[in-house]
């Protein structure tokens, strides 16, 4: 039974791709796991020593006298985050409702792939333009009308250059909500008389309210976590910053910068690693967040 | 009946049978053998092919087929005919156990094919497939060549050796009516073919797994109406052989090619009968008024 | 009134469009008017000599084969998990399972978390297992970071396929394994795309690689060295106090925009499909 022994042998073979492929599935379920737990377990030694309130509420960071408060790099973060949504919001909201409801097709050929290609720049090369032109621009040309000096390396200059790398993300998923609002609920806006721009503000941003929102929280979570380009424009000094002149210090950039020199204290180690759980902690919560929504609101409109 | 045309038959039946002899049929032969087979297949329910017993099934928490009994006739055309959403496909899916890629599906009751039960926990999901061609509504080429679509069933189940193959390939191209429409292009993409092209490649994949019965998903109503006559004539011609079931709700269609005819409505069989007691003489009123077409 | 409005906001939308776009402008204007008088052949041809970060002579040929390195590694080892996953979720799952949801759910959360995590995960993974900086190190954490972009863009073609597809192939008797091959030849563009796009994130990320692939003057000629990456010689050089490694560090974010708009216009060319997955 030759026949019989080839069926087996490719019921086998489904079988064992099937059991793989399972593995590997729930392996990647779990990497959350793993990531968050090693995390956790490294910074667990800091933990044991300050109590987590004492950490996070702490201005002090002397590594080598065993200080670790973490407080300027969370005021430095906010400020960074706040600043390049401020920016960023405004912008994405009115050039997605141009894209979705007022470009011409052949507008809309021409932008998406640029906004594409924003989206495709690494972070280093918007540091690098940070550095050519913005801190140049906050130093000699804004910041003079303010403050008596700033380098430029600022908080501000942290937050324009995020707020331009989060755009694509904000205007892609915006534009996504606004298409999946249904056409009737347009027509029957304007079919009673309303301008385009009414119908925008009455039906399509009311409607798309829960989107907007879960994009913010998405992109929240996106500046939260951007590093480099942050790192080379901000200035990193480890103060909280008392205008948007005054350089910062985010989360992020103080793994980054510190990494090399930490294994010598193991403290030290434990303080970075506390602070790139605080991190993975909080986008995990933002970005779940959001993509339920996100989610809920395509399957809502799919129906 | 000469015994020229006696000889064609035997070849297209051997053929078809084991799919190793290339057929060749002489000029003029064809035609009659056409109109010999034309004529309506004597039925016999003694030895029914497929036998339906007890059939329940939900979807979804759904009642879609209730306590369906049903004997399927051996090598003649089966139409399954009713309203739209009375369960019909769904029960050509249970032949072939594809329902159970849907979700939430539970399915008490027995089919026996050839007298073994398809549920059974030993009898392997490939093989009770492997019996059955499937016709979707939709012809679905895989993407690749021509050829290669011919060469998958019989290559899964283990034949490597390419010279067979391309014997195959040829063979049921010609059984499917297509070989001459394709056989200077058996490499290029399977989905450049016509609609009406795609789904008799379809059904010549299907016969490339030697399987005992076809089955018709409304296997007629995407393709213009020279194509599905094409397909109706193919299927004529291959009840000689093969096990028939179409699902279809074009009630001419029925007439016309139909040996035996199962009315479902909303997910129970109301009758089934030889073509000519459907729709010349049905016992149940419901029947009645969907053949006299008060409702569809 | 009505008017008025309509159009103030209508120039207010433009306005903002123009704004986007003319940032992107800016931002290659400065990459190019810095990076284009500092390019030379021995930029691409040569290592530096004298030390990355005080050698003035040579050129970037260690970033720029060490990425390339870096990408092939990671997206090999990126794939090797993500094709699994996206066949494991479309063929072998029902259509609304709930396992299939959430691991789309985990790809999407993964996704979102930033490149600097990875790094730290990835170094303390290398501290556990006694490893250094190196080549290896940087494949892993770089895998980690586009894992979760390849599974997701694959799975955005995956789930287009038609169930009819599949009906076919398995009515022909085949087992779901044997359809797989099916499955990836009906998205295969979509797989190209993925990759493509999972390649530009790989190429222009620096902060996974900053303590997991370390930095080097070399080429590495195996997995466990040390190996320089482009945007880690944008991100150390541009700190030197030497003019002439400063313009290696502009020659560098030249190469690198570069290829990353290759990558990007490559991409758009397989799937013309704005998709949010993509950012």
């Amino acid at each position: 039974m030759i026949f019989g022994t080839h069926t087996k042998y490719r019921v086998f073979k489904d079988s064992l791709a099937r059991r793989i492929m399972l593995g590997l599935t729930v392996f990647s379920l779990l990497l959350a796991v793993i990531v968050g737990l090693s995390l956790y377990f490294k910074s667990s030694s800091i933990l044991h020593e300050h109590s987590l309130w004492s950490l996070l509420s702490g201005s002090s960071w002397r590594p080598f006298k065993g200080e670790f408060g973490f407080y300027p790099f969370i005021m430095g973060t906010l400020w960074v985050t706040a600043i390049s949504i401020f920016i960023a919001l405004p912008l994405c909201i009115l050039t997605s409702i141009f894209l979705s409801e007022y470009a011409h097709p052949y507008i809309k050929k021409i932008v998406f792939p640029l906004i594409d290609i924003l989206a495709g720049i690494p972070p280093v090369v918007y540091g690098v333009w940070g550095i050519l032109v913005v801190v140049p621009f906050i130093s000699e040309k804004l910041a003079p009308h303010f403050v008596e000096f700033s380098s430029g390396y600022s908080v501000l200059a942290g937050g324009i250059v995020l707020a331009i790398m989060i755009m694509p993300l904000i205007i892609s998923i915006l534009i996504e909500i606004f298409a999946a609002i249904p056409k009737e609920l347009r027509d029957a806006s304007l079919s009673l008389g309303a301008t385009n721009w009414q119908t925008v503000k009455f039906v399509v941003l009311r409607k798309s309210l829960p989107g907007i929102v879960a994009a913010i929280v998405l992109a929240v979570s996106r500046a939260f976590g951007e590093t480099i380009a942050v790192l080379m424009v901000c200035g990193n000094m480890s103060a909280v910053p008392k205008s948007v002149f005054d350089s910062g210090y985010p989360l992020p950039a103080l793994i980054a910068n510190n990494y090399g020199e930490m294994m010598s204290l193991p403290l030290y180690d434990s303080a970075l690693m506390l602070a790139a759980l605080i991190l993975f902690v909080i986008i995990l919560i933002f970005n779940a967040a959001s993509r339920i929504i996100l989610t809920r609101i395509e399957r809502r409109f799919a129906l | 009946m000469n015994t020229r045309l006696l000889k064609s038959e035997n070849i297209i039946a051997s053929s078809m049978n084991n799919g190793k002899d290339v057929f060749l049929l002489e000029e003029g032969a064809e035609a009659q053998v056409r109109t010999l087979l034309l004529q309506k297949t004597k039925l016999d329910l003694t030895a029914p092919h497929i036998s339906v017993k007890n059939l329940n099934v939900h979807l979804q928490k759904k009642h879609v087929l209730k306590d369906v009994n049903l004997d399927i006739p051996n090598k003649a055309i089966t139409c399954i005919i009713g309203p739209s959403g009375c369960g019909k496909t769904t029960l050509l899916k249970t032949f072939n156990r594809l329902l159970e890629q849907s979700v939430d599906v539970k399915i008490d009751g027995h089919v026996f094919v050839d007298g073994e039960d398809i549920h059974d926990k030993n009898v392997e999901i490939i093989n009770i497939r492997k019996k059955m061609g499937l016709l979707s509504q939709r012809p679905c080429p895989l993407p690749m060549s021509i050829f290669d679509n011919i060469a998958y069933g019989p290559r899964i189940h283990g034949n490597r050796n390419m010279k067979e193959l391309s014997r195959l390939v040829e063979n049921y191209l010609k059984a499917a009516g297509l070989w001459d429409e394709v056989k200077d292009r058996l490499h290029s993409p399977a989905n450049r073919l016509s609609i009406g092209q795609q789904q008799r490649l379809c059904l010549a994949r299907g016969l490339a797994v030697e399987p005992e019965i076809i089955l018709g998903d409304e296997a007629t109503s995407a393709l213009d109406p020279i194509s599905s006559k094409k397909i109706e004539e193919l299927f004529v011609e291959l009840k000689r052989d093969y096990s028939i079931i179409l699902v279809t709700h074009t009630l001419r269609q029925a007439r016309r090619i139909a040996d035996y005819v199962v009315f479902m409505y909303l997910g129970e069989v109301i009758e089934a009968g030889s073509a000519d007691e459907i729709f010349n003489n049905p016992q149940k009123e419901l029947t009645r008024e969907y053949i006299s077409g008060a409702f569809s | 009134m009505r008017k008025f409005e309509e159009r103030f906001f209508k120039v207010l939308m433009i306005l903002a469009t123009i704004i986007i776009l003319g940032s992107l402008f800016m931002i290659l204007v400065a990459v190019v008017k810095r990076g284009l008088p500092a390019m030379s052949w021995d930029m691409v041809t040569k290592i530096p000599s004298g030390g990355f970060y005080l050698g003035k002579e040579g050129g970037l040929l260690n970033a720029i084969v060490g990425s390339l390195y870096l990408v092939l590694g990671s997206t090999v080892l990126g794939l090797i998990i993500a094709i699994p996953v996206v066949i494991y979720i479309n063929v072998y799952l029902p259509k609304k399972s709930f396992l299939a949801d959430i691991t789309r759910l985990s790809a999407d959360v993964l996704f979102g978390i930033p490149s600097i995590v990875y790094g730290a995960f990835g170094f303390s993974l290398m501290v556990y297992f006694g490893l250094k900086t190196s080549l290896f190190g940087g494949i892993i954490a770089v895998a980690l970071l586009i894992t979760p972009i390849l599974i997701r863009s694959m799975d955005e073609v995956a789930r287009l396929v038609p169930k009819d597809l599949k009906d076919a192939a398995l009515s022909l008797g085949a087992t779901r394994y044997e359809i797989i091959r099916v499955v990836l030849k009906q998205i295969s563009p979509g797989i190209t795309t993925a990759i493509l796009l999972s390649i530009g994130r790989a190429i222009g990320d620096a902060a996974s690689v900053l303590f997991t692939a370390g930095y080097t003057d070399s080429i590495p000629t195996s997995l466990s060295q040390p190996v320089a990456t482009l945007p880690l010689a944008i991100f150390f050089q541009l700190s030197s106090p030497i003019q002439e490694v400063q313009d290696r560090a502009y020659a560098a974010a030249l190469i690198l925009t570069l290829i990353v708009l290759a990558l990007s216009l490559a991409a758009r060319f397989y799937s013309s499909k704005f998709s949010k997955n993509k950012i």
